[in-house]
């Protein structure tokens, strides 16, 4: 098994490699410049190309452009940068083309400051850009899930025609640790009869943003609408720990459920019957999984975000008032300490 | 077609028979067809994407029959940039007007003429936005009015006219960028000349092609088609003068 020690950021930028990825356009911003720096050295090593836009907006744009060409594309960015790239996300589901959206998470509002936060979750679940539509969205909590899910992020965008977004933090991007990669077999890019070519002998295609009639938007909606739906029974992920007892659930994902789970241990010393869910899919939110947990008995469920509470509505909306649910949460780049954790877990199970 | 039969007249082959949908006297008619017949000469149509822009042209993905994207305000030298990027050997056009191309998008612009990137933009200027209803564009005269600013341009509070054939021959060393018109028949010949031009420059894999082509917009301009002409050659052609600005490889 061949381990090497990396950065979330870069083992992010290898699974993009490994799964074909040929393309990458972005700007610098930190904290996701490794990435970014990653994909400007391997992609010439494998005949790809790696090119730095003038913005986030342009960058986005221009992936639209080499997805309409059938490359495998990739974009990184942050805060600022990923909101402006709302406007290239709602054109690549609107024209149903695949592309890949890492957002390496600072804290906000407006230029807020590079430390870790999970801000962005709102930004990222809601599609981040306008008109109705959705983007699948994955929270891994290491650099080997970095790893693997934007690797398996490139097929779910090849499957769905739509663009997949991979939401990591500062915290993960920075943190060093061991990724196996011989997890993921290396890919060719998949061949698609869709992309655009020049027609030759063929009937010409067009890729539209838009369709030509009111009648036929509506009509595209409703096609979304049914992908989406698709979507929302097919990828919903997460992983449990010791919930099956548990009375208390704390709620985390990404870099705030790894020391959240150290939270837990510290409370099952203490026979506090405290679980840890932590979505991997953000959307689709694992509802029915969460919904299964208040049915089978769990009575209070914690939710712990680097934010001022956005995932906590997805929990309610989840949870539809079976259980007591709770959030604790700093925004601005604050970093959790398992202890802050663990009294909020102490106090709930006194109360 | 029989041997001894030469076309003289009709659609050129690179469109489709789907009528305008643009106003009479709109010059989007003419310059379609330009490079329409440029495609034809130059044998491109099988391997040619265009890409849309917003604005009346965002229409045009009916009328060329090639392959075609539509892209968003502005934005379409970026989806340019990266198709050729993925299709290296496709010969990919950009047709965008000035609200697109010269307002929001000129970051878009800048960079792909400054990249040399090797694709073609026609550039179509009739100094309105014309799709939203004849506000001020960044290339309205100084003193029109328009629906955003009723008492005419004032470069006090709104600026002066962009001139985008100009700036661009600034930031793309290898590249073909002249400035055309067409209110009258040598001129339109010209224009085809340079539209031919900004694509063999991509053709030959040398560098960055714009051709910039004064139009007429007669509903938002209210006159009829002559005087639009009329109006290009007396005023417009004056402040926005015709010609190559670039044409050379480093």
């Amino acid at each position: 098994m061949q381990k090497k020690l990396m950065r979330g950021n870069q083992a992010a930028g290898e699974g993009a490699i490994r799964a074909g990825c040929r393309f990458f356009f972005g700007y610098p911003i930190t904290p996701q410049n490794e990435l970014f720096e990653h994909m400007a050295e391997r992609l010439p090593e494998v005949g790809g190309t790696f090119l730095q836009s003038e913005s986030e907006l342009s960058g986005i744009h221009m992936m639209m452009g080499a997805s309409a060409g059938g490359g495998r594309c990739m974009s990184s960015s942050s805060g600022p940068g990923f909101a402006l790239m709302g406007e290239g996300l709602t054109t690549l589901a609107a024209a149903e083309l695949p592309a890949v959206v890492v957002c390496v998470s600072r804290a906000g509002p407006g230029l807020g400051r590079i430390a870790s936060s999970q801000s962005e979750y709102r930004l990222a679940t809601r599609g981040g850009g306008h008109g109705d539509y959705q983007c699948p969205v994955f929270g891994p909590a290491s650099s080997q899930e970095l790893y693997e899910l934007t690797y398996t992020a490139f097929d779910v965008a090849d499957t769905y025609r739509n663009p997949v977004i991979v939401l990591s933090d500062a915290i993960l991007g920075q943190m060093m640790e061991p990724v196996s990669l011989d997890a993921r077999r290396s890919m060719a890019p998949p061949s698609r009869r869709w992309a655009v070519h020049g027609k030759g002998d063929l009937p010409r295609k067009v890729i539209k943003a838009a369709p030509h009639t009111d009648e036929a938007l509506i009509e595209l909606n409703r096609k979304l609408k049914a992908k989406y739906d698709t979507m929302r029974s097919r990828l919903q992920r997460y992983e449990s720990f010791h919930t099956e007892d548990a009375s208390i659930v704390i709620v985390a994902f990404g870099s705030s459920a790894r020391i959240a789970y150290d939270a837990l241990k510290a409370a099952r010393m203490d026979r506090i019957p405290v679980g840890l869910f932590r979505p991997i899919s953000l959307w689709p939110f694992p509802e029915d999984a969460l919904k299964h947990l208040a049915a089978r008995g769990a009575r209070k469920f914690l939710v712990v975000e680097a934010n001022n509470g956005q995932m906590v509505e997805d929990v309610r909306l989840s949870i539809c008032g079976q259980a007591d649910v709770h959030h604790y949460g700093v925004g601005g780049g604050h970093v959790f300490s398992p202890d802050e954790i663990l009294n909020e877990v102490r106090q709930l199970h006194h109360e | 077609m029989n041997k001894e039969m030469e076309k003289v007249v009709g659609l050129p082959d690179a469109m489709t028979d789907v009528p305008f949908p643009y106003c009479p006297g709109c010059s989007h008619g003419i310059i379609h067809r330009l490079v329409a017949e440029v495609m034809d000469e130059l044998h491109v149509t099988r391997r040619a994407i265009g890409i849309t822009s917003a604005g009346c042209s965002v229409r045009n993905w009916r009328q060329f029959d090639c392959d075609m994207v539509m892209s968003l305000h502005g934005r379409g030298p970026a989806v340019a940039t990266g198709l050729k990027r993925a299709q290296p050997n496709a010969v990919v056009f950009t047709y965008q007007g000035d609200g697109d191309m010269a307002a929001i998008g000129t970051g878009e612009i800048v960079h792909a003429a400054s990249r040399c990137e090797r694709i073609t933009v026609i550039y179509v200027n009739n100094g309105v936005f014309g799709a939203t209803g004849g506000q001020q564009a960044p290339t309205t005269l100084i003193g029109e009015k328009t629906t955003s600013y009723p008492a005419g341009r004032d470069p006090r509070t709104s600026g002066y006219p962009l001139k985008m054939a100009e700036l661009l021959a600034q930031v793309a060393p290898d590249s073909f960028i002249a400035r055309m018109a067409v209110h009258d028949v040598k001129h339109v010949r010209k224009t085809k000349q340079a539209i031919r031009q900004a694509f063999e420059i991509q053709l030959r894999g040398e560098g960055f092609g714009l051709v910039e082509i004064l139009a007429a917009c007669p509903t938002n301009w209210k006159m009829d088609a002559r005087q639009c002409m009329e109006k290009i050659r007396r005023d417009i052609v004056p402040h926005f003068p015709l010609g190559v600005f670039s044409s050379r490889t480093s």
